[in-house]
């Protein structure tokens, strides 16, 4: 049996090719997704195993912001450079270096314009001269040593064009830097910053420009031999006492991979659902294709019956082939996942996300592509082998075997039941703002669609198709009549599409919404004329606020700072105003205080964090920063949840006064209302023109900054989603190309009775985008439900407007349709070259 | 009919042979067609310059031992396939003259064809099959006509249905009600009831014999049952791709008498076997 399944393969080229295609195209998607997974974690975890210090001392954090050392962090506290001498007398110390690390330094371009770093962050360091602690390594050049020299890391200097000798402008929180550019380097293992860009300096620059004279970052240290790094560290702990915070490389790196993993939760989820979705496009497309290469086979099989194979051996000889196939396609697939891999680093590193690690195929990815390429086509096999099995061996003596496809009516019961469960579930947990209910909900409605395809399919082929007759005659119908022939496939050639439809309609509605929701909120809530905010939402110097509210015909500037603080324990953003500006700047609904209640001693919360802490005007809460200060402040108020603020909103001078980082986040300007304000405009141009970090939008420009984001993100989504779109067309093709040899004799006899290859090749064209148009109607409707629902339940995440993206998705189809064509382009081709009597005497 | 004179040794079959009806003008013939499949070892001579006549009207049976060259004069005839050398001619137009597009429309516009299966597209009902070829050149087919097809092959209750709906004699008879619809100049039949039971057989045989002596329909008729052929006006027999003897007029009998001497002589050369042949005893 083994030999004749063997042969099997080989005699049948064509299919062989074809349904491989479908085990590569399946396997590479899922191996694709995971190496680059693989490859994003290992850039963010490899910046910080890099460190060189074997023990490092840093200034206790009340609680761990969980940023992992890229934040802004608004409360940050800094070591006395007479801890270094402290820290060297330890026991077991062998050498120890003070360092300093801030975000917000840019290296201008030669334009004088703020690199694009993608939203990465412009860090500044302090060169560390002993090698042993100096995570950074040079690459050309040397070490700055003065005040006018710096290094830059060899990403930034490739991106701008800098070569070591030239003259670079550096922005800094502070004063602006014009120095010589001495040397490049690479920093920690893998050289990798993820797209940040970094800039040293020496030391006693770094310190007057990033933190103050005298102070540093954090302190690192190297082990004397024989002590072991936990062993010092406890050292230390004993010398210095509980004031410092002392962690090994190992835990540190162990802390921030941990935190890391937080922040990368979501890129994570993302692939992996993208993953789900590549594993069950490709599993669909396996599925498919053995069920038609059985089909097919069908003769075949009945005259193996016939001459004695049982039915066991039947399905054996089919399994072995799908197993052989599914070996030999994962192989071939991990290969196409590198590729793909390859690709997606490409995109995002477009994107401004650098993947600095490079692609490698782990175990677990290989362990799965094989898995999934040999279980899947087992399991795709299975069903249609058994159906093999069960061809009565009179089947091979009948000439003229017709298939006829079974009743539907199971399908249609179990489906709509489906249908019916998922939707009052998604309607309820869209009502009741339960997320959970509401993604059983969407996968029960998706899996409802699935098993529903080919009910529905009928009607619409027949609706759609009604025209096609008139559009084009015999071959019209005769194509619409192929699209109806077998509606299990029908659904099963469009259900790839359908599926990346729908994900991009409910990403493309989730996606509009927040525009929209964006607009409204700024609409709503911002007063002011103009607000100034740096480019990635970095915070930047008070200088800006302080020159424009000198500007004749400016009447109010309020400034905006952001941090992380504990209220009650519970960690979350506050915002710091003025309280006698904030109300120029911005309409703050309360619901419940005033907003003038705010000051000093007080603090407004959110009307949904004031509910989930319990919290009611008049309370006093613990509101502590991560520097240790703490204060205890009365809830003057609570605000509404659309007003696009975070959980809590302070007061300037508490925020001052716990230690706030006199940076600022975001600079409102309202104007007086009888100046001239083109001239008002003019002036305040000319002040931001000088902070090339900083931007001046009017409210229009602020949404579009605001929406950049997103969309953005949806680029990303949308970028993912057309390599799902792709690989559908693939398989659209996989299944044409099987019809069209399924169909040799018919195409053959419609030869010979005339039809000329122009008609042969429109009628298979003619059939793919009837399919194609099924699969993106039914993917942009799925689409449009799960997307209105998901943007119900997301109301309260800010998602306060719903907005549907009819053009798009009136393109969506449009595309859904010219799909098809470029699918049928192949199989058209191959059916119109078809030799007439290879065709009628083909068996 | 008349004429009996045939079977000279170089031109079996050229146009003085037969009793031709009408003016005299072959609805088809082919003038010396020789195919060759293959090369070297593997070469195959399926068709040694055979030269024949199919005059309006008649339905010819074509005869031959398995590997003769039925199938490939009849394809090579039908415009399906290319000779290697020689012409042949549908009416007046001279085949190898035509490209892909003349052809396929000289086989949509002027012949018909039935075959031993797979006749019929699944998905269209038993009518739009036979109205197949006149729909794919954008045609009406004379409602008059059609009918009387129709009704010829008794298949009037059951055009509503698709092939799978239909037994296999009713296919071929759709197949057959297809072939004649369009009014071709000539129908190719390979072994129409190759797959049929003799009874069903009898019945389309019976129709196409109909077809040729009341509509005036050529017919030529591939087939390997003497019984078959006895429904023809004309038998041709086949060896070794060439034309070696015929018989007007056959019965079954005759056929099988001429078949049995084909076979005593055909391991012998196919000169000899042409050479055993010549004399037809009929009268
Ligand atoms: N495509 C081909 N390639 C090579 N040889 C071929 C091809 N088609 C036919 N032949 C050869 O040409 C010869 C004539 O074949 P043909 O099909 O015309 O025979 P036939 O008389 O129709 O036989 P049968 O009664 O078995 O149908 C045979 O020897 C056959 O092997
Ligand atoms: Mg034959």
């Amino acid at each position: 049996m083994l030999r004749t399944a063997i042969r099997n393969l080989l005699a049948h080229k064509a299919r062989l090719v074809m349904s491989g295609l479908a085990v590569v195209l399946g396997v590479a998607f899922v191996a694709g997704t995971l190496t680059f997974t693989d490859a994003l974690n290992n850039t963010f975890t490899g910046i910080f195993k890099g460190a060189a210090a074997d023990v490092s001392v840093e200034p206790k954090a009340a609680f761990n912001t969980g940023m992992a050392g890229m934040d802004m962090n608004s409360a940050s506290a800094s070591l006395p450079a007479s801890l270094v001498e402290k820290v060297v007398a330890v026991d077991g110390v062998s050498a120890a270096t003070g360092y300093v690390q801030a975000d917000g330094v840019y290296v201008l371009d030669t334009n004088g314009h703020v690199a694009d770093t993608g939203g990465a962050p412009g860090m500044g360091i302090s060169w560390t001269t002993n090698p042993e602690l100096n995570s950074a390594t040079l690459v050309a050049g040397q070490a700055p040593t003065s005040s006018d020299e710096v290094a830059i890391d060899t990403g930034t200097a490739d991106d701008l064009g800098y070569h070591v000798g030239d003259h670079v402008t550096v922005l800094t929180p502070g004063p602006r830097l014009q120095a010589t550019l001495v040397g490049t380097f690479r920093y920690g293992q893998d050289g990798g910053l993820a797209g940040a860009s970094m800039t040293a300096f020496d030391t006693a620059t770094a310190q007057r420009l990033l933190l103050a004279k005298g102070r540093f970052s954090e302190i690192g240290v190297t082990a004397a031999d024989g002590m072991s790094h936990t062993e010092l560290a406890d050292h230390l702990t004993a010398e210095l006492g509980a004031g410092y915070q002392v962690s090994t490389k190992e835990q540190k790196a162990a802390d921030r991979a941990a935190s890391l993993e937080d922040s990368l939760k979501f890129i994570n989820t993302f692939l992996l659902v993208f993953a789900g979705v590549a594993l069950f496009v490709g599993s669909f497309l396996i599925l498919n294709t053995f069920s038609m290469l059985v089909a097919q086979r069908t003769r075949e099989l009945a005259l193996l019956r016939a001459l004695g194979a049982s039915r066991r051996q039947v399905t054996r000889t089919v399994l072995i082939e799908a197993v052989v196939l599914g070996l030999v396609g994962a192989t071939v697939g991990l290969g196409g996942g590198y590729a793909l891999a390859f690709g997606l680093k490409g995109m995002f590193g477009r994107f401004g996300l650098t993947i600095d690690s490079g692609l490698t195929l782990t175990g677990a990815t290989v362990a799965w592509s094989y898995l999934i390429g040999s279980a899947v086509t087992l399991v795709a096999a299975y069903l249609p082998a058994r159906r093999a099995a069960k061809v009565p061996p009179v089947a091979a003596m009948r000439a003229d075997l017709v298939t006829t496809p079974r009743p539907l009516r199971v399908r249609t019961i179990s489906g709509v039941v489906v249908a019916a469960l998922s939707a009052a579930g998604l309607a309820g947990g869209a009502a009741g703002g339960t997320l959970p209910l509401v993604a059983v909900g969407a996968l029960g409605l998706l899996v409802a669609v699935i098993v529903l395809s080919p009910v529905l399919a009928v009607p619409f082929v027949h609706g759609v198709g009604a025209f096609l007759p008139q559009l084009a005659g015999t071959t019209g119908r005769l194509a619409k009549e192929n699209a109806l022939r077998n509606p299990r496939r029908t659904a099963a050639t469009s259900s790839a599409l359908m599926i990346g439809l729908a994900l991009v309609t409910g990403f493309g509605i989730l996606g509009t919404s927040a525009r929209a929701s964006i607009d409204r909120t700024v609409d709503d809530v911002l007063r002011a004329d103009y607000v100034v905010s740096a480019a990635m939402g970095q915070p930047f110097t008070p200088q800006v606020a302080d020159r424009v509210r000198h500007i004749d015909g400016v009447e109010s500037v309020a400034v905006e700072r952001y941090g992380t603080a504990e209220i009650d324990g519970h960690q979350g953003y506050f915002s710091a105003y003025d309280p006698a500006l904030v109300g120029d700047a911005l309409a703050i609904d309360m619901t419940d205080g005033k907003l003038n209640g705010l000051a000093a001693g007080t603090i407004l919360v959110s009307a949904k964090e004031a509910d989930r802490a319990g919290l009611s005007v008049g309370d006093s809460v613990r509101f502590e920063v991560a520097n240790g200060q703490s204060r205890q402040l009365k809830v003057a108020g609570l605000y509404g949840d659309d007003n696009g603020l975070g959980p809590y909103v302070i007061a300037m001078d508490t925020y001052q006064a716990t230690g706030g980082v006199p940076l600022d986040q975001n600079v409102y300007i309202t104007l007086d209302r009888s100046a001239d304000a083109t001239d008002v405009h003019k002036a305040l141009d000319r002040v931001v023109d000088e902070y090339p970090v900083v931007q001046l939008r009017d409210a229009e420009g602020y949404k579009q900054d605001k929406r950049a984001g997103i969309d953005q993100l949806l680029t990303l989504i949308n970028a993912l989603l057309a390599l799902s779109v792709l690989i559908a067309v693939l398989g659209v093709v996989n299944t044409l190309v099987l019809s069209v040899i399924e169909r040799t004799r018919e195409l053959g006899l419609l030869r010979a009775l005339g039809m000329d290859r122009r008609h042969v090749r429109r009628m298979v064209r003619l059939e793919a985008v009837v399919i194609s148009l099924y699969g993106a109607a039914l993917g942009i409707a799925l689409g449009t439900v799960l997307g209105l629902a998901l943007t119900t339940v997301m109301h309260d995440q800010g998602l306060v407007a719903t907005a549907v993206p009819v053009p798009q998705l009136v393109l969506g189809l449009v595309l859904g349709g010219v799909t098809g064509l470029v699918a049928a382009a192949i199989p058209a081709r191959r059916a119109g070259r078809l030799d007439v009597l290879d065709a009628i005497s083909a068996t | 009919m008349s004429t009996l004179e045939r079977n000279d040794r170089t031109h079996l079959s050229t146009g003085t042979t037969t009793a031709a009806t009408g003016d005299g003008r072959p609805a088809a013939r082919s003038e010396a067609l020789t195919k060759v499949y293959g090369d070297g070892e593997a070469r195959v001579t399926a068709l040694d310059g055979v030269s024949v006549e199919f005059h309006p009207g008649q339905f010819t049976a074509i005869m031959g031992p398995s590997g003769s060259g039925k199938s490939t004069l009849m394809h090579v005839m039908a415009g399906l396939d290319a000779p290697t050398s020689g012409q042949s001619w549908i009416g007046d137009v001279e085949l190898s003259g035509l490209g892909d597009k003349g052809l396929t429309r000289l086989r949509r516009d002027r012949i018909g064809f039935i075959f031993q299966a797979f006749n019929l597209i699944p998905t269209l009902s038993a009518l739009e099959n036979i109205t197949l070829p006149m729909d794919i050149a954008g045609r009406k087919p004379g409602q008059a006509w059609l009918d009387q097809v129709i009704d010829t092959v008794g298949l009037r209750p059951r055009l509503s249905h698709r092939p799978a709906e239909l037994s296999g004699g009713q296919q071929q008879r759709v197949a057959c009600a297809r072939a004649l619809a369009s009014r071709p100049d000539i129908v190719f039949a390979d072994e129409p009831t190759g797959n049929l039971d003799s009874r069903t057989g009898a019945e389309i045989l019976a129709f196409l014999q109909s077809s040729a002596r009341t509509l005036g329909q050529t017919i030529v008729m591939v087939t390997h049952d003497p019984v078959a052929a006895a429904y023809a006006d004309r038998v041709v027999f086949l060896a070794d791709g060439r034309i070696v003897d015929e018989i007007d007029a056959p019965t079954a009998d005759r056929v099988l008498e001429r078949m049995k001497a084909f076979d005593r002589t055909e391991p012998t050369t196919t000169r000899g076997s042409m050479g055993g042949h010549d004399r037809d005893g009929a009268a």
